[in-house]
């Protein structure tokens, strides 16, 4: 009786747990993150070592085999997968905050305020951000793995800004919103109690769909070579194996399977984030 | 419909501006002093000197107020003049990346107007057929997830490696002469296929889900509902859905313009196409400053001129702002 209660209580808990994609896409990502705080562990080489022969296939010794150099493919991937994770909570954080402060922003007070800040957003909007990163990167001398957060999180905002916005807009003209700001309630608790309260599960949505689209955004630039200049990350694993021409010499472990776990991880959170979709809105989930 | 257009264009303005005055602002602000290690660099290429005291001095002009500065860069940009590339020296950076833009542009407008199209259509049908929906939607979140230039290199792995179709590098062979002649023409297109197969495969997955959700929302609303309590077959339901999807769908094609660009210039970079991106790579490992700043500020122009061409469309093609103009509503 008491387990009806609570499920009752926390219906979109209920449903979230039992939506396949959800699930399915929660799985795979808790064993990705198992994989980057314990694959280090797992690996007796370390990532810049040179492990064994080279132009080895995968095998028990080398799960992902090695490079034409003879490093461990495995051992470069999972550190760069703790490197992928950081920036992705680190920039999806910095990006999701400065979108929704914006948005609030936007969509509470309209008018002027609104007006500057939706021109704001949207020339980042039009931004091609990578070209933008490339010239900001390009100048810096020494990255670390939070510089390329900052900067990726700093550009990554404007999409959520607009979606916060518009959310923001049809929340604010309830009768419950308006029965605060009659009553006198400062506007940052109306924002904290009755809108931001009311958008949480937006707003994580958000937050997931950021943390993939910026591994992606640092994942180009780690490619491009201006990653992070010290330690290993996904792009660069990526990198290296173009330039040294692993597609043409087959070295496919090298080249590919580095790159599909950075793809299944983006996909699990693809696959959480359809999945919430269904379990706030209603009229999908009957499909 | 002309305030519509002005505010866009305001903005595209601004955004130009903006660009110019990052490329105009990194170099002297940013930490390390990159001007000096420009300065080095330039000093030990033959004929380095003269570059650096015409460069340097006119159009950088660094012993001026800095406002003097940044209007004598943009004279120096409206006459064209973007620097001298190091890492095709003495090459002016604005004849570099002339070569260059016409590769991506060969490779991006088909791509992405066919992967449009095809994307539309799939998940228009996908949208109204279960056995199918649960068929592609999988395959499509696969392609929407994937990194760019990560599925570039599979795709160069199968058909260029395994299957050994198509050829992976440069845009055309040395054997043969460019010109306008039939096997030049042939080895052109072989060369081009992959890139492009690349960046359409990868957009295709974004309208295709796009579309479905669309269809499906259009379903569920009332007119829907009222036709097929009329009998109208599933195909006439899913013309009007499709429609009706089909405006923020362009609406889509303008926000992603942006990532599509970019995407196309990892690309490039996996395949040696010699566009924009190859060229910004070789520019990042060669330290030429000057071409890196002018492949930004090329992207940005070729983003903006698509984000207008696509508002244009837009325009064309919404019934409301069309008829609006013609006068008939």
């Amino acid at each position: 009786m008491a387990a009806r209660e609570f499920w009752k209580r926390h219906e979109n808990l209920y449903f979230a747990l039992t939506n396949k994609k959800v699930l399915i896409g929660i799985s795979i990502f808790t064993l990705m993150i198992l994989l980057a705080i314990f694959g280090p562990a797992l690996t007796p080489y370390s990532y810049d070592e040179f492990a064994g022969e080279g132009y080895l296939p995968p095998s028990k010794d080398h799960l992902f085999g090695t490079t034409l150099m003879g490093k461990d493919v495995f051992t470069r991937t999972v550190y760069g997968l703790r490197s992928t994770f950081a920036v992705g909570f680190i920039a999806g954080t910095i990006a999701t905050l400065i979108g929704c402060i914006i948005g609030f922003l936007a969509g509470y007070y309209g008018k002027w305020i609104d007006e500057a800040l939706m021109m704001i957003t949207n020339i980042f909007l039009v931004f091609p951000l990578l070209a933008l990163l490339i010239i900001l990167a390009a100048y810096l001398p020494y990255r670390g793995i939070m510089t390329i957060s900052i900067i990726v999180g700093m550009t990554a905002w404007p999409w959520t800004a607009r979606a916060v916005r518009s959310q923001t807009l049809s929340i604010k003209n309830q009768g419950y919103v308006n029965l605060s700001r009659i009553s006198g309630i400062s506007v940052f608790r109306i924002l904290r109690e009755d809108i931001a309260a009311n958008m949480f599960s937006y707003v994580f949505m958000v937050y997931i769909l950021q943390f993939s689209g910026t591994i992606l955004a640092a994942v180009g630039l780690e490619f491009l070579g201006l990653g992070p200049t010290q330690g290993v990350s996904l792009g660069l694993v990526m990198q290296n194996a173009v330039n040294w021409n692993a597609i043409q010499l087959g070295l496919w472990w090298w080249a590919i399977l580095p790159g599909l776990v950075l793809t299944i991880l983006v996909v699990s959170l693809y696959f959480i984030n359809t999945g919430l979709d269904e379990v706030f809105n209603p009229r999908l989930r009957e499909m | 419909m002309g305030k519509y257009l002005s505010k866009k264009l305001l903005i595209y303005l601004i955004t130009f501006f903006i660009a110019v005055t990052i490329n105009w602002a990194i170099p002297r602000f940013m930490p390390g002093d990159p001007i000096s290690i420009l300065l080095s660099r330039f000093s030990g290429l033959e004929g380095g000197r003269e570059i650096i005291e015409g460069q340097f001095v006119q159009s950088f002009g660094l012993n001026q107020p800095l406002l003097t500065q940044y209007f004598n860069f943009w004279r120096s940009l409206f006459a064209g003049d973007l620097g001298i590339s190091i890492y095709v020296f003495p090459k002016p950076v604005i004849n570099v990346i002339k070569e260059a833009i016409i590769y991506d542009i060969i490779l991006l407008v088909p791509a992405i107007i066919l992967s449009w199209i095809v994307g539309n259509k799939l998940g228009a049908y996908s949208g109204v057929n279960r056995k199918a929906d649960n068929i592609m939607m999988p395959f499509f979140y696969f392609l929407t997830s994937a990194p760019y230039f990560w599925f570039a290199v599979v795709v160069a792995f199968i058909f260029g490696v395994k299957l050994a179709f198509f050829p992976i590098s440069n845009a055309y062979s040395s054997t043969v002469q460019p010109g306008f002649n039939l096997p030049f023409i042939f080895d052109f297109l072989k060369h081009w296929f992959l890139p492009f197969l690349t960046l359409f495969l990868v957009q295709l997955g974004g309208w295709a889900i796009g579309m479905r959700n669309m269809i499906i929302y259009e379903r569920s609303s009332n007119y829907s509902k009222y036709m097929e309590s009329l009998g109208a077959s599933d195909r006439l339901i899913r013309n009007y859905g499709f429609r009706n999807g089909i405006l923020p769908q362009v609406t889509g094609l303008a926000i992603r313009l942006g990532t599509v660009v970019s995407g196309a210039l990892l690309t490039e970079i996996v395949f040696s196409y010699p566009g924009l991106g190859y060229l910004m790579l070789r520019a990042i490992l060669n330290q030429d400053y000057f071409l890196i700043q002018g492949c930004f500020l090329f992207i940005v122009i070729m983003v903006l001129a698509a984000n207008f061409i696509v508002d244009i469309i837009y325009m064309i093609i919404d019934p409301r702002v069309r008829l609006s103009y013609s006068g008939e509503v």
